[in-house]
């Protein structure tokens, strides 16, 4: 049977590795941390059999090389082939570090994990060429490390216990020092659970016109997602609401895609959307190739006229 | 100071067709470029060059259409350029790619500061960065949008999901740019027709020293089974004409769609 090792440094991303792991073989945990206290008890609910506790002061801040070189000694003592990890800003950039050192290949922004016919190697689904297209690979090097998408699988209680088995890291001393931390507003928006969402783009030429969107969403019970220029060039909005490959992954029943030309990065964030209405002035704009419905007009004219429309239903 | 930006070229990803009847990309014929995080590194490579002076290597991976594409990294500020273009590189994926960044780099020598992108642009799986600081035994400094140097040491804000990091570093250190950290400039005509005077040196598999089963197909750890457009059967219905009964038809349809 196959050792899965998990590992990331958001529980709730470790629960979910957890969770799909104990069907795909035997699974345990990696926690790492300065002292991490009564923590690993919590993964024996979620199918751990073996939590695997490196504790040390160097340890208290993230760095990759450390945490990779941490997470390698703890995978050679472990035993395990396959060592899944939380696909998260921080974990990705572990899970290069950490296959680097134990000289095997990798996958990162995995979006679909399975054995099979039931047997190993592990295949795993990644977007490619952009998002352009989905790549199904296999790792071939004995070991493989697979960085997950977060909220891939879903998290279940199965109660059990486990053992923990604390190893004794040798590590360097940390060459990056962290001098300050500003923490990003919570989360407000939850776009990626929206069964409505509204996509605003480029198109909108100043951050009052979101206005407009804002109201449409209301009418829709919707939330509000943007792309990245939206929010992370001209911070018109939170990055918690940008979708596309560096930002989330939506699944809404409708998508109201409004001022968005439809670059292949962006889209790829809402492919999975049951309904697809695209609104923009450029009829020759991509997004309407991947559009079930388009208005090709000035949304300033059209999305005024829908909210009104919207409204007398 | 001594900057390297790692660049790769990659075909552009807006001009890739999808074949309706197998969902196969069709790479041929779409042109090549750098892809934008990579443009982000090297402007931010240029500018701490005008404020501290010193040296831009540009080292980038691809083809023999790299011979061209160059010039555009030589344009926006690098000095010179090593491109490694050998068939033999091709077809190995992240480690490959790293083995040959890291020998590269060994080779240049000198460095304090190594520059990529935040992920490819192309397939973003943001490996080499870790691979090849781990290769040069240096630290990583990811997902940076503001930088700055001084003297021996470097200042980076780390742009994370849940917070901004502030971290400091000694050099020499990697570090991977995301798009925010600066606007990427178009170089003027004259630095264009400069560039082509700019040195370019063509490295081989030969010139970096690896064995043949660290790089290329022979070093490939991941074999991809099947790439292929995820299936997308949208109707591509366009409402054209007056807005008002463009949104009529709209609402009636997906009405129809049961989604209103």
């Amino acid at each position: 049977m196959t050792q899965i090792l998990v590992f990331s440094e958001q529980d709730s991303v470790a629960f979910e590795l957890l969770s799909k792991a104990r069907e795909l073989g035997a699974a345990s945990v990696a926690v790492m941390g300065a002292s991490v206290g009564a923590k690993a008890s919590d993964y024996f609910a979620f199918g751990g059999q073996k939590v695997f506790v490196g504790e040390d002061a160097r340890l208290a801040d993230f760095h990759a090389d450390m945490y990779a070189d941490a997470l390698a000694q703890i995978a050679d003592a472990s035993g395990a082939q396959t060592v899944l990890i939380g696909s998260t800003k921080r974990g990705k950039e572990l899970a290069g570090r950490v296959a680097q050192r134990l000289n095997c290949g990798a996958v990162t922004d995995a979006i679909g994990l399975e054995l099979a016919a039931g047997k190993p190697p592990l295949q795993a689904q990644r977007y490619a060429l952009g998002g352009n297209t989905v790549a199904t690979d296999v790792i071939t090097s004995a070991r493989q490390v697979i960085a997950v998408m977060p909220r891939t699988f879903e998290a279940s209680r199965t109660g059990g216990t486990g053992e923990t088995v604390r190893i004794e890291l040798k590590l360097r001393e940390p060459r990056v020092k962290i001098v300050e931390r500003k923490q990003k507003a919570a989360a407000v928006a939850n776009i990626e659970s929206a069964l409505t969402l509204v996509v605003v783009g480029r198109g909108f030429s100043k951050q009052q016109d979101l206005a407009l969107a804002n109201e449409l969403a209301k009418a829709l019970q919707a939330e509000v997602g943007c792309t990245r220029t939206i929010a992370a060039d001209l911070h018109w909005l939170g990055e918690e609401r940008m979708v596309g490959i560096s930002g989330k992954k939506c699944k809404p029943r409708l998508m109201l895609s409004i001022g968005v030309s439809g670059q292949i990065q962006h889209t790829v964030g809402i492919l999975g959307s049951k309904v697809i209405v695209a609104i923009n002035k450029d009829k020759a704009a991509p997004i309407f190739k991947i559009a079930d419905y388009g208005i090709v007009g000035d949304l300033y004219q059209v999305v005024p006229k829908l909210i009104e429309r919207i409204g007398k239903r | 100071m001594d900057i390297i930006v790692c660049l790769k070229q990659v075909v552009d990803l807006q001009q890739i067709r999808i074949k309706r009847e197998t969902r196969e990309p069709v790479l041929e014929g779409a042109p090549f470029v750098f892809g934008q995080f990579e443009k982000n590194a090297l402007e931010e490579a240029v500018r701490l060059k005008e404020k501290h002076g010193g040296k831009i290597i540009a080292l980038a991976l691809g083809n023999a259409k790299l011979k061209d594409l160059i010039l555009e990294a030589l344009a926006m500020g690098a000095d010179e350029a090593v491109i490694l273009t050998d068939a033999a590189f091709a077809g190995g994926g992240s480690a490959s790619t790293a083995q040959i960044l890291a020998a590269a780099i060994r080779r240049i020598g000198k460095f304090d500061l190594i520059l990529m992108g935040e992920g490819s642009a192309d397939n973003y799986s943001g490996q080499a960065i870790g691979r090849v600081a781990e290769l040069l035994d240096v630290p990583q400094i990811t997902y940076v949008r503001e930088l700055a140097v001084e003297g021996n040491r470097i200042r980076a804000t780390r742009d994370l999901e849940d917070a901004l990091e502030v971290v400091e570093a000694e050099l020499p250190a990697v570090v991977s740019a995301t798009s925010e950290l600066n606007t990427p400039r178009l170089p003027p005509l004259t630095a264009i027709l400069k560039a082509s005077k700019k040195p370019i040196a063509t490295w081989t598999p030969a010139d970096l020293g690896l064995n043949t089963n660290q790089f290329g197909a022979n070093a490939a750890q991941v074999k991809t089974l099947s790439n292929l457009a995820p299936e997308q059967e949208r109707k591509q219905v366009l409402f054209e004409g007056d807005a008002a009964s463009a949104v009529d038809e709209l609402v009636k349809a997906l009405g129809k769609e049961g989604v209103l």
